[in-house]
């Protein structure tokens, strides 16, 4: 049956005006409640080296103790810890997994550091991609463990960035947002700050490194945003201390020469992190996760694989015609694999035959023997009992002779003895 | 409190398991709940897209009743079937407008379906129907399997299916049964009692109860689907939405002048019956279902459930090979592929870890190399 549908191409969209209120504009808050009830997810990385300050700014940022044991230098390689935990603030549910790079920067041979955090991001991409391409799949409940923010850290030196940093951004730029940061921000002087900072990104820019830039776009953030990145890369300091500052206790690091307030902006610029990472951009940085960097990934995946989306009309045939090499492929492995295996088992069959032939020939042997044993045996028996039975003729014979002349001398005997007692009882007659 | 740690064992790639850790105490203000206001900001400027089909005899004001609900005049064309003839073939007919209201834009998406079920013979008059619906899905499955993807996907998905009964007052007709049976597989659908006018409230009692009667007993589960329901709240609301389903309505586009106020009406001889008004007609109820409540739900179940369902479908009629890995085949879906029912499987919330095919395999992206 034809199914004929008329429908207006794109550019005849009208904007129809309502005559009365009809209450679609009860959409973003339906669309935040569905949200919320399904809780958000959000990733931090941390790059830079062993005892810069990582885990005390993941503690002052989210206000928390996440218990952690420093980590000592020693470590052979570099490898990534994550840990995962869950916030509540008001009804907003955020699971937040902070992953820690442990060893980075103390190995003595520093050219493979950056592999096992490539390897991370990549694994995490994978995993999200595997999930997509599943058959049965369900995306609205997967935990997403994709890095949304790469937070490196920069070693306060004051001149310019180590080759190591310079390396490992390179290498992260194209595949997480990337925002440098100055740890321990309180071991530089304001104007040699300055300084640093031009000098790092000017450094940045040269090697075509691609920070993540706050978005521009949106008016009501377009703002805020551009006045906050010129203070690119933010200077920041982490406790978890708190100090009395006039009469409230604020977090701060106490010095001899004074005290350095974490939440002060003339000190550091923790707070314009805190805004810009969680207040205000939290939302486009796992946009730019999911819409960039992944895609990215996945199309280079694909490719890799030989998928090709050529035009329209030749797509089906081109994935068809890859789908039937790789099938032929598969099958013809298949069948070699198949083949290995059944030739492996006619020969492990012929040997175990071998050796069972072995073990009949050998038990027929033992059995001839133990036969001839026998046989040897039971005829020494048989001699034995020849013996015997001669033994026992003769003896028969012997006592049947011995009896005759016994027999015979009791005779002569017993007449002496008659004789003897009739000339007893004759002369003797009444003795009694 | 202590939170959880979780340190996978040191590999290449870790992955932590889905927590289910305790949660962390904060001790300040974060911030972390403005993340609701950034989402607000960006759907507002992304927009929203909403997909309507209205399934029904002719006559049965189908029509009217968009207008209605959009408060607009959605069809640019008058009124098909007045002075036209009978349509020998089930047409489609979709239109495309952007409204706004309050700075929030919302691009709407009709589709009538003139023709329905006026033949002699009706006979697989849903194919046509059915087909668009499974067509929307094959086009934004397409699009989600390219290489290059957009970065925002079209969805012209449907929504959400407006099915018209007719008012007879009896029950659910054979042809209604059929279609409805088959749709509630696909797409989510809203039946409701059209031209309710013709009916006295009695009458729609006991019509609505052996319309739920003749759902129940042909297994028609319209929305809101009772195994969706996410949490005791969910079920207490819906199940008071499903108690009314369906919604004897009345559409009117015209304005009429009654004690005073100027009211959505039809003007009859006997009187004015109000659009507005719960007494009259139980229009409130099915906007607020469709528009001020469950929009972004309706959306949510067609993108989890339905589209999954029919990918499901569609990735294992292209598996040649019956187990193992294998490729996505992606040939054109054949028009039996296209209208052809399949059980509704999934559940929203799929509990029992069901056998897990992978359309493509990845553990083996050179088989040569293993």
């Amino acid at each position: 049956m034809a199914v004929a549908v008329g429908r207006p191409s794109n550019e005849e969209l009208r904007n129809l005006s309502l005559s009365g209120h009809v209450g679609f504009d009860s959409l973003p808050d339906q669309l935040v409640n569905k949200s919320t009830s399904q809780g958000f997810c959000f990733n931090i990385l941390c790059v830079g080296e062993t005892g810069i300050g990582k885990s005390t700014l993941m503690d002052t940022l989210f206000n928390t103790k996440f218990e952690s044991d420093p980590a000592t230098h020693n470590e052979p390689g570099v490898r990534l810890k994550a840990r995962s935990y869950e916030l509540q603030e008001s009804n907003v549910r955020l699971k937040l997994t902070i992953v820690d790079t442990v060893g980075f920067g103390d190995q003595i041979n520093k050219d493979d550091s950056y592999k096992p955090i490539v390897e991370y991001i990549d694994a995490q991409f994978e995993a999200y991609l595997q999930e997509e391409l599943k058959i049965k799949r369900s995306l609205f409940n997967y935990h997403d463990t994709r890095i949304h923010a790469c937070l490196y850290f920069i070693a306060p030196t004051g001149h310019s960035l180590k080759s190591l940093d310079l390396v490992t951004m390179k290498k992260l730029d194209s595949k997480v947002n990337i925002i440098p940061i100055i740890a321990k921000a309180d071991t530089i002087a304001k104007n040699e700050l300055h300084k640093f900072k031009s000098k790092i990104m000017s450094e940045l820019v040269s090697n075509g490194v691609q920070i993540y830039q706050f978005p521009t776009d949106e008016e009501t953030v377009a703002e805020i945003n551009a006045t906050m990145s010129v203070h690119l890369p933010f200077a920041v300091v982490g406790s978890t201390e708190e100090v009395k500052i006039g009469n409230k206790m604020a977090k701060a690091r106490q010095y001899p020469w004074g005290v350095v307030q974490v939440e002060n902006e003339n000190h550091c610029d923790f707070v314009k992190l805190r805004e810009m990472l969680i207040r205000v951009n939290m939302e486009d940085l796992r946009e730019q996760t999911h819409t960039r960097h992944y895609e990215l990934y996945r199309r280079c995946k694909l490719e890799e694989m030989g998928f090709k989306d050529t035009d329209p009309d030749s797509k089906p045939f081109s994935l068809q015609e890859t789908y039937e090499a790789k099938r032929n492929e598969f099958l013809g492995e298949l069948q070699k694999k198949e083949e290995e295996m059944r030739q492996m088992f006619v020969m492990r069959v012929k040997e175990k035959e071998a050796e069972l032939k072995e073990a009949e020939k050998e038990l027929h042997e033992k059995f001839d023997l133990l036969k001839r044993t026998h046989q040897d045996e039971k005829k020494k028996v048989e001699d034995k009992k020849k013996e015997l039975e001669e033994e026992v003729n003769n003896f028969q014979k012997k006592k049947a002779a011995a009896q005759l002349l016994q027999s015979q001398a009791q005779q002569a005997g017993a007449q002496q003895t008659k004789k003897d007692k009739d000339k007893k009882n004759s002369p003797w007659l009444c003795t009694e | 409190m202590d939170p959880l740690k979780r340190s996978p064992p040191p590999c290449p790639s870790p992955r932590p398991s889905s927590p289910r850790t305790q949660p962390c105490e904060m001790l300040g203000h974060v911030g972390i709940e403005t993340v609701l206001d950034q989402l607000k900001i960006k759907a507002m400027k992304t927009g929203f897209e909403f997909n309507i089909m209205v399934v029904g005899q002719t006559g049965l004001g189908k029509s009217t009743m968009v207008n209605t609900l959009f408060r607009s005049k959605v069809w640019k064309s008058t009124h098909p079937g007045t002075g036209v003839s009978m349509p020998q073939t089930l047409q489609l007919h979709s239109e495309t407008h952007v409204i706004e209201e309050k700075g929030v834009k919302l691009k709407l998406t009709v589709t009538d379906t003139p023709g329905f079920g006026d033949q002699i013979n009706n006979d697989k008059c849903w194919e046509p129907i059915l087909g668009y619906i499974n067509e929307q899905y094959e086009r934004y499955l397409q699009e989600e399997l390219l290489i290059t993807r957009q970065r925002h996907i079209p969805d012209t998905r449907v929504h959400c299916c407006v099915y018209f009964v007719p008012p007879t007052g009896h029950c659910l007709r054979p042809l209604d049964i059929e279609l409805l049976q088959r749709l509630c597989r696909t797409v989510n659908v809203v039946p409701v009692i059209a031209r309710a006018d013709s009916l006295t409230i009695e009458e729609r009692e006991v019509f609505r109860n052996r319309i739920q009667q003749n759902l129940k007993t042909h297994c028609i589960e319209v929305y809101p689907q009772k195994c969706f329901d996410e949490d005791i709240n969910d079920r207490i609301l819906n199940s008071k939405i499903r108690d009314r389903i369906p919604f004897a309505v009345v559409g009117a586009d015209r304005e009429h002048l009654v004690d005073g106020r100027c009211v959505l009406g039809r003007k009859t001889k006997w009187g004015v019956i109000e659009v507005e008004n719960m007494a009259h007609c139980e229009f409130p109820l099915l906007r607020d279902l469709l528009i001020r409540s469950h929009l972004q739900d309706l959306k949510d179940i067609t993108h989890n459930v339905h589209y999954e369902n029919y990918r499901v479908g569609r990735l294992n009629a292209s598996h040649l090979l019956p187990r193992g890995p294998g490729w996505v085949n992606l040939a054109p879906a054949t028009p039996e592929q296209l209208t052809s029912p399949r059980p509704l499987r999934a559940c929203r919330r799929p509990h029992d870890d069901s056998e897990e095919e992978s359309g493509l395999s990845m553990a083996n992206p050179r088989p040569a190399s293993s």
